[in-house]
């Protein structure tokens, strides 16, 4: 790259540069500062110098909460490619009308705030709510379930919110896969599974990192789903931040948290970033 | 072909994070930015005051009231907890004027140097204010705070299913309401319910005591459908719950919906409380805000607010002056024998922490 062409990329970075630096490096790098610092009485911070705030982290009252989220956030993941792959795949494989009739259903939740869409949600899973007056109007039960705050309510919460988000990347992937590479398998006497084994599946694996990587972490960290369908019982890492900042104040232990959050993204996040560069070339 | 899906799909994509982000500028936007900064001697061209108040306090025709009277709109935003609205404060340049703090949170804030001081010549009204709610420890010289809106903390219950009115608040650990039992989201309140259940003072602030009720909480949980201080009253209207550790305003208006809906203070007894409009030390239209406040304890719109809000006003003649109905509901005005068995909630100072650890313990588990 000669110096003139090398001048110009530095001004067209140059905004990107000042927002990231604005809005995401100076913000982090005080809550940093912060982690390090103590509450005071009333919850203000204190200026002390402290490591107390990350030893806490390892107090085993917390452990439930990681292994909760973590857990919450896999089984989301799992649940929305076994439900996005087979989706994407016949979106992928229809006709053009079709794609994007399809598409734009996908897309159509968006219009609507997450935070409405979470309170319909409410209303369909409370106890004299549709599924349960449906059910017992069927006669399939007797008893209402018990559906809303609980960790399922959050589980399904999570699923239905990032769904979009495993199949939009799933279908860019398996539409560039030419449909004659299947035929070609075909030909050669492979059966559909083997297909989909050695072909759809590889070939679609950078689809599938990004999906995964797209739904993971926000469900980590996911605050309106726990909050409105756990209702105050199923407590997760971004509820558990919020306690910290809102109802304790104790900002220092709850910019603690946030970069654990962090670093448990950065675990899942870069070998799986570097996995699919390998899969990638 | 196949390049023109691909540009296609871009487009979709792009346009779906430009809508994620839209939203969430929207979503999050700062509800409070002060337009007009200034003294008060400024305060005359500012159109707006920032009020920031429980989300039950919200009545728009009363705010409306005010800006046809003078011309100055009020912008809303709120809070469902005393710990919200002080983390949300001590956060810094928040761009409120006038806040709702209940008493003990009224102590705390003054300590913290966040209150400007009452300007009493600006706030005639204050006249009329109760005098069993005047002299108390938060306040003691009257220096900040204007009492609003007061009640009780009790059981609000569905009395098609629980026939006999209860007496104790040991109900709320009667195994056959598992999962559906509601608590007040809102951890003095709740431990201050089960240091009262327990025989001791809701203040206590002997970390075994405390310890004790955080046993009885923890033994309570797998009961308790939610802890939630803003929508039990729409959990009992539903049927979700039948039994709620409830603020007595929501319960009356649970109660206009569903007519089998009862309320009751325990014989153990538990708070009283009278949350105060206060004017932050920050705020830079403090002759707008109180003259405000003195609009909101007018015996009128204190009359008119007690009854669309259903909360006893601080206003002593509005007790008289209200429909019957209102005067007569137990979860609005309290019977002086309720009153008796009270207590009111104060600061509890370096046992806060136990307070904190102690919740967040029992919310986490």
């Amino acid at each position: 790259m000669n110096n003139s062409s090398l001048r110009q990329s530095s001004v067209l970075l140059l905004p990107t540069l000042l927002v990231l630096g604005l809005f995401f490096c100076i913000p982090v790098l005080l809550m940093f500062g912060v982690s390090f610092a103590s509450r005071g009485l009333y919850g203000g911070i204190e200026w002390t110098f402290t490591f107390e705030n990350y030893q806490r982290l390892a107090d085993p009252l917390y452990w439930t909460i990681y292994g909760r989220s973590l857990f919450l956030a896999g089984t989301t993941t799992i649940v929305c490619l076994a439900i996005g792959f087979p989706l994407a795949y016949v979106m992928a494989r229809s006709s053009a009308r079709m794609q994007t009739a399809l598409l734009v259903l996908v897309m159509i939740p968006f219009w609507t705030n997450f935070l409405v869409r979470t309170y319909a949600w409410m209303f369909l899973l409370r106890t004299e709510g549709l599924f349960n007056s449906l059910f017992m109007r069927l006669g399939i039960l007797d008893t209402p379930l018990e559906l809303l705050y609980t960790n399922g309510a959050v589980f399904i919460g999570l699923v239905y919110g990032y769904l979009p988000f495993m199949i939009l990347p799933l279908y860019v992937a398996i539409e560039r896969i030419r449909p004659s590479l299947e035929e070609a398998a075909y030909d050669l006497y492979a059966s559909s599974f083997s297909v989909f084994r050695h072909v759809v599946i590889p070939l679609a694996k950078p689809g599938i990192v990004a999906g995964c990587i797209l739904v993971f972490i926000p469900s980590l960290g996911a605050f309106i789903t726990p909050h409105l369908l756990g209702g105050g019982q199923s407590m997760m890492l971004g509820t558990l931040i919020q306690h910290e900042f809102l109802v304790v104040r104790d900002w220092p232990f709850g910019s603690a948290i946030s970069f654990l959050l962090m670093l448990l993204v950065l675990v899942v996040g870069v070998p799986l970033l570097k996995g699919r560069k390998l899969w990638g070339s | 072909m196949h390049n023109f899906n691909q540009s296609k799909f871009l487009r979709y994509w792009l346009t779906v994070h430009l809508l994620f982000l839209v939203g969430m500028l929207v979503g999050c936007g700062p509800s409070g930015e002060p337009s007009l900064p200034g003294d008060i001697s400024q305060d005359v061209g500012a159109k707006e005051l920032f009020y920031f108040t429980w989300s039950d306090y919200v009545d728009q025709e009363l705010l409306d009231g005010f800006e046809t009277q003078t011309g100055i709109k009020v912008i809303v935003d709120t809070f469902s907890s005393n710990e919200e609205l002080l983390a949300k404060v001590q956060s810094g340049a928040t761009g409120y004027d006038v806040v709702v703090p209940s008493d003990f949170m009224v102590s705390i804030m003054a300590k913290q140097g966040l209150l400007a001081k009452l300007d009493h010549a600006r706030v005639p009204n204050e006249q009329f204010i109760e005098p069993f709610l005047r002299d108390l420890p938060f306040d003691p010289q009257q220096e900040y705070a204007l009492p609003y809106l007061w009640g009780t903390v009790g059981i609000g219950y569905e009395s098609s299913v629980i026939e006999t009115p209860p007496t104790s608040w040991n109900i709320l650990w009667d195994a056959r309401y598992k999962g559906r039992i509601s608590m007040l989201n809102d951890q003095r309140e709740v431990f201050g319910m089960a240091l009262r259940s327990l025989g001791h003072s809701l203040n206590s602030q002997d970390p075994l005591l405390i310890e004790q009720a955080k046993q009885k909480l923890m033994a309570q949980k797998s009961l308790v459908k939610s802890y939630t201080s803003d929508s039990f009253d729409h959990l009992l209207v539903t049927g979700d719950i039948v039994l709620a550790h409830a603020w007595g305003g929501p319960i009356a208006r649970a109660m206009q919906e569903r007519a089998s809906i009862k309320y009751v203070v325990p014989q153990e007894g538990g708070t009283i409380w009278t949350d105060c409009l206060v004017v932050l030390a920050t705020s830079p239209r403090k002759a707008m805000a109180f003259q405000f406040m003195n609009y909101l304890i007018d015996t009128k719109v204190a009359q008119m607010t007690s009854e669309r809000l259903l909360f006893a006003s601080a206003n002593r003649l509005v007790k008289d002056r209200v429909a019957a109905a209102v005067r007569n509901n137990p979860a609005v005005y309290p019977t002086e024998e309720v009153i008796a068995r009270m207590e009111w909630m104060v600061d509890a100072g370096e046992a806060m922490r136990y307070y904190d650890r102690a919740w967040t313990e029992l919310k986490v588990h």
